[in-house]
């Protein structure tokens, strides 16, 4: 910080994180992509509720989930909780 | 007293997160599942108070913050205290006028060391005190943020950085608290316990939570893949596991009248579906000296332990 900028008085008394983090991505972590099998995926969105990184979404226009490669971490939650196994986790 | 809300997975789809993408919670963090699914349950302007821990380290690292609501980060042991202050305070705005909004819910987020430990005597005063709020706590069974530090809701014969397994102990030597009891006796009308794997019971239960006049409890299960040492992957699974082996069982307390949820109460009523604890166990590297000769007898102990709630459950909930 200058001296350019506010003083104490006038920032805030404690820290204000003011950036929304979906401006960070976190898609670089990961080691394995989830590739998805169209034809088994039953649109059931198991997958878009219990993904950690909310990295899934589902899109009423097209009727169909869209994964966001800039988010997913390649936990595999989804591939392993999928009822009939239409993700699978492929080494990048 | 509750609301008959109901909802489909895509209707839950299509709601907004309110914790965001891009937080940096590790690969297959479970309790970045659960924030997800209990901010899907807010009925209006909630504001999130959050005690030091995981959750609060991986989502406000300055400037980036994954929170849609207001959110204040407090302390370690005072995530009960502040909201009690915010709940005061809202009501006192309410009452001069200030805020038009029929309802503001607040909601208190802390782990299983801000709360069975550090944070418990605020958590109870505040409920004492009668303040309406939804006490959070998703429990992954240690202090995963400083280390695996073993904590009062780390289970028996957990191997830990503080109570590590080897020659001499194997792993944590006492048992987990039964927070959530202690919560019912402390006469609140709401005390839950949910788990991600069962979606839909945890959305319904933290609404009511939400919804109640007065304190609520919400206990959620959250495994911890970094600190239980198991494959990210199986962060669900190994939370439908602890249902289905009754190490985690699901229930409610309505005014301090336990019932079982539908998943623990398929399990009383047909109890050959009930699994043994083992093949909890075998999945996570924390438990993995229990499968070497020396302490193999534990896990009939863990097992014992186990059986010994589970059937203390069932009487209070009148099943037996």
């Amino acid at each position: 910080m200058t001296s350019q900028e506010k003083n104490w008085k006038e920032i805030s008394p404690a820290g204000v994180c003011w950036k929304s983090s979906i401006q960070f991505l976190t898609g670089d972590w990961k080691t394995y992509t989830p590739v998805r099998d169209l034809e088994k995926c039953t649109r059931c969105l198991l997958c878009v509720l219990f993904c950690p990184d909310g990295a899934i979404h589902w899109k009423p226009e097209k009727g169909d989930i869209e994964f966001d490669l800039n988010f997913c971490k390649g936990c595999g939650i989804c591939a392993n909780e999928c009822p009939v196994n239409a993700i699978e986790m492929r080494l990048e | 007293m509750f609301s008959e809300w109901k909802f489909t997975a895509k209707e839950i789809a299509e709601k907004p997160d309110l914790f965001l993408s891009g937080h940096r919670a590790c690969a297959g963090c479970a309790p970045a599942t659960v924030l997800r699914l209990i901010m899907k349950a807010v009925r209006g302007p909630t504001i999130v108070t959050n005690a030091t821990g995981c959750m609060e380290v991986v989502s406000s690292i300055y400037p980036y913050t994954s929170w849609a609501v207001p959110w204040i980060h407090t302390a370690f042991e005072n995530a009960a205290a502040n909201a009690s202050g915010i709940e005061s305070a809202l009501k006192i705005l309410k009452k001069k006028g200030k805020i038009k909004h029929e309802h503001v819910d607040v909601i208190a987020l802390a782990g299983d060391g801000g709360t069975y430990d550090i944070g418990i005597q605020a958590l109870s005063g505040a409920v004492e005190r009668g303040h309406d709020f939804l006490y959070v706590l998703y429990d992954n069974e240690a202090y995963m943020n400083t280390g695996i530090q073993r904590s009062g809701g780390t289970p028996f014969g957990a191997s830990t950085t503080t109570s590590p397994a080897g020659t001499v102990i194997p792993g944590k030597l006492q048992n987990k608290k039964p927070i959530a009891d202690i919560m019912v006796a402390h006469e609140i009308p709401y005390v839950a316990t949910a788990s991600p794997f069962y979606w839909r019971d945890l959305i319904t239960k933290a609404r009511k939570g939400i919804e109640v006049d007065g304190p609520a409890f919400l206990h959620v299960f959250a495994p911890c893949p970094r600190g239980w040492r198991s494959d990210p992957a199986k962060s669900i699974e190994l939370s439908r596991l602890a249902v289905e082996t009754c190490i985690f069982p699901l229930w409610e307390a309505i005014n301090g009248e336990y019932q079982l949820s539908t998943p623990s109460k398929v399990l009383a009523l047909a109890p050959q579906k009930k699994k043994p604890v083992r093949e909890y166990l075998k999945l996570q590297g924390r438990f993995r000296h229990l499968f070497t000769p020396k302490f193999e007898k534990l896990t009939e102990e863990i097992q014992r332990i186990t059986d010994e709630r589970w059937q203390r459950l069932l009487r209070k909930c009148g099943m037996t």
